[in-house]
């Protein structure tokens, strides 16, 4: 094999590995260290290996962190709930208008989703288009409201991310043989048998990107619960946005970064092991 | 168009971070004015970074600037608070580059502290400010977070007081104590900026929050913890109070003056508290790279003329350091007709413009931290709107 045959591979990754390099080894190299540093805006910060940033902002921060997986997970089931039946339809029942109703499903997002998450606001507002008629009828209770709630910020999340779980459901049912589920018909396989041991299984690795790219933006999203949220419904992005940039505490918001990164790193680690991974990167064939 | 709304755009905007991590090193400030201003020189330019809507929507204030003086202004609403506007020009502060600008409004708190501290700010030559010092209000002077206004003079300043709507509320509020009433569980509206909150807290347990110790903080910090686990907080606000008191979502809530003044509806009231208020002030300051310094001076003081000054605060609606613009208001009031005639009138005789001698003697500022407290006061209070 020539020398440039042999080296060819190493060119082509060369640019996309600079870049990653560049920006984001080195940033995450820096995080790593300031998370360890003491010290203030002022007097400047000293690597010091704190690891009580750890703690620190374990102990203060826990339950914060339990509640933006909770959150993070309670989106990513809807999502599921919401995103398979839209795609199973989309890929086998919308004929030719399969990219019209897969870019009408995509147009919202057209939109800067923080002027969406700001239109939220203005439907479900106590006395607005929504909630003031069905209290005026007496539907729901006088004191009853959305916004400012863990339901606001959920189903915000849910929305926000419904498309990174719709899209991956999609391409994996349309790349799948319907000549499969022919197959399965002629070997006396029912729908529902046909779809749960042709159809589900073909797609699950579509539905395990879409968990991965759904559940990890989920649970560090901060736009969602500072919009939509009440004082009980802070995520751990809110928190660490605030280290940043109100009280100019580095470390102790770079070691929150890294703790949630570990986190959700673990948490996608044993998701993998346990769903297995095999197929995220194989064309199922027949 | 009409609005004005100071903290206009939502606080999400900070997404890029730019970090060095390594060794911040830090400054202590030394007003070096001589050796500062030696050999500056009038460029005919300046840049300046201000907070959205704290000008004339056509910049007549700009124009006649520019008419008095031959220098040209290029005005960006560029800030929108004060933590990711700080992360923004630190860096290249720290570097010893140019933020692209000569001129910025920074409020009083925690990051103009550390510009000041950190030596970001260029030290003013009060000797070419003869406005400032014949047309500043005595409570504008030699300010507490700035003695003998060693790097800043105000633009504006503002009031933190409580605004309610008379829709729902069917009493008068008067105090801070009512933020923490049973009855109003769910209607209540905090901010979530540590020094407000907190400057709130300290009132509500009878302390000046200027002179406050670590044991107050505690203290208050209890009670604002509490007033949040039984409830009666709805949220914890950035700026966005405004509609959520207009519309009803709170019925009272922490508010600033200009806001209540401009821009809610009618039957919102704005008032200060029997405890105190705070007090805040926004000051123009220099960055210590400006290319353009000698301008910035001249704009500063060209704003002090109280017939400079008045237009401004006729649109901006808060409150003016210069001391003489409510009388050029109602003389322009008298002179004006119709609607305008009616706004004018209003604005020279309202409170939360010119407030009253009893209205300001319980006005209060935040308490300056030093680099060893802000971690403390910091830690204490931060949790709290943040449900920790």
């Amino acid at each position: 094999m020539p020398f440039s045959r042999r080296l060819a591979p190493y060119l082509l990754v060369l640019p996309g590995g600079l870049w990653l390099a560049v920006f984001f080894v080195v940033p995450v190299a820096m995080m790593a260290s300031l998370s360890l540093q003491t010290g203030n805006l002022i007097d400047g910060f000293r690597q010091t290996f704190h690891w009580q940033n750890y703690t620190d902002g374990l102990g203060t921060y826990g339950d914060t962190f339990v509640r933006s997986l909770w959150y993070g997970l309670l989106a990513t089931i809807l999502c599921i709930a919401l995103a398979y039946p839209a795609a199973y339809w989309i890929a086998f029942r919308a004929g030719r208008r399969k990219s019209s109703y897969l870019l009408l499903l995509l147009i919202p997002y057209f939109v800067s989703f923080v002027l969406r998450t700001v239109a939220w606001k203005l439907v479900l507002t106590d006395n607005g288009p929504v909630l003031g008629p069905l209290r005026d009828h007496g539907i729901v209770p006088s004191d009853f409201h959305v916004l400012d709630t863990t339901t606001a910020v959920v189903a915000g999340l849910t929305y926000t991310y419904l498309p990174f779980m719709v899209l991956p459901v999609y391409v994996a049912l349309e790349r799948l043989d319907p000549r499969l589920i022919e197959a399965a018909h002629d070997l006396h396989a029912d729908r529902t048998a046909a779809f749960a041991r042709v159809v589900l299984p073909l797609s699950l690795p579509g539905v395990f990107a879409g968990v991965v790219m759904t559940f990890v933006p989920a649970s560090a999203d901060y736009v969602n619960a500072e919009i939509l949220g009440g004082p009980r419904n802070t995520m751990i992005g809110n928190v660490i946005q605030a280290q940043y940039f109100d009280d100019g505490a580095y470390p102790v918001a770079s070691a929150l970064s890294f703790t949630l990164m570990a986190i959700l790193l673990a948490g996608i680690f044993l998701y993998a092991r346990a769903l297995g991974t095999r197929g995220i990167l194989d064309t199922p064939t027949p | 168009m009409s609005p004005v709304r100071r903290r206009d755009a939502l606080r999400l905007a900070g997404t890029a971070l730019a970090l060095s991590a390594c060794g911040v090193k830090g400054r202590a400030a030394t007003p070096d004015v001589t050796s500062f201003w030696a050999g500056k020189r009038r460029t005919g330019r300046l840049s300046w970074a201000n907070w959205p809507g704290y000008i004339e929507d056509d910049r007549a204030t700009l124009t006649a600037f520019e008419k008095d003086t031959g220098i040209r202004v290029a005005y960006r609403e560029a800030i929108q608070e004060m933590g990711p506007w700080f992360g923004k020009i630190r860096a290249p502060l720290a570097a010893g580059q140019s933020i692209g600008f000569d001129l910025m409004v920074m409020t009083n708190g925690i990051q103009l502290e550390q510009c000041r501290r950190l030596g970001y700010l260029a030290p003013l030559d009060l000797s070419r400010l003869p406005n400032f010092a014949a047309h500043a209000a005595p409570g504008f002077r030699n300010p507490s977070y700035d003695p003998g206004n060693a790097f800043t003079v105000p633009y504006e300043a503002g009031i933190t007081g409580i605004a309610y709507n008379t829709k729902y509320v069917d009493e008068e509020i008067t105090s801070i104590a009512q933020l923490f009433a049973p009855k109003y569980r769910g209607r209540v509206g905090m901010m979530s900026d540590a020094q407000e909150l907190g400057s709130f807290g300290l009132f509500s347990v009878g302390v000046d929050p200027e002179t406050s110790r670590p044991s107050d903080w505690e203290k208050a910090a209890a009670r604002l913890r509490r007033q949040r686990d039984d409830g009666i907080v709805r949220k914890y606000y950035t700026q966005d109070y405004v509609d959520a008191v207009s519309k009803g979502d709170v019925w009272l809530t922490m508010a600033w003056s200009g806001d209540v003044y401009t821009l809610t509806s009618p039957d919102v009231k704005f008032v200060v508290p029997s405890e105190g208020g705070t007090l805040w002030t926004d000051n123009l300051c220099i960055p210590r790279t400006a290319s353009s310094p000698v301008d910035a001076l001249t704009l500063m003081d060209w704003l002090y003329l109280p017939a400079h000054n008045a237009p401004l605060t006729e649109f901006v609606n808060y409150i003016t350091p210069v001391s003489g613009v409510q009388e050029i208001v109602r003389r322009d009031a008298a002179q004006a007709t119709g609607r305008e005639r009616a706004d004018l009138t209003r604005l020279g005789a309202s409170p939360l413009v010119f407030p009253s001698a009893s209205d300001m003697a319980r006005l209060r500022r935040y308490r300056r931290l030093t680099p060893d407290e802000q971690p403390r006061y910091l830690g204490i209070f931060e949790p709290i709107a943040r449900g920790s």
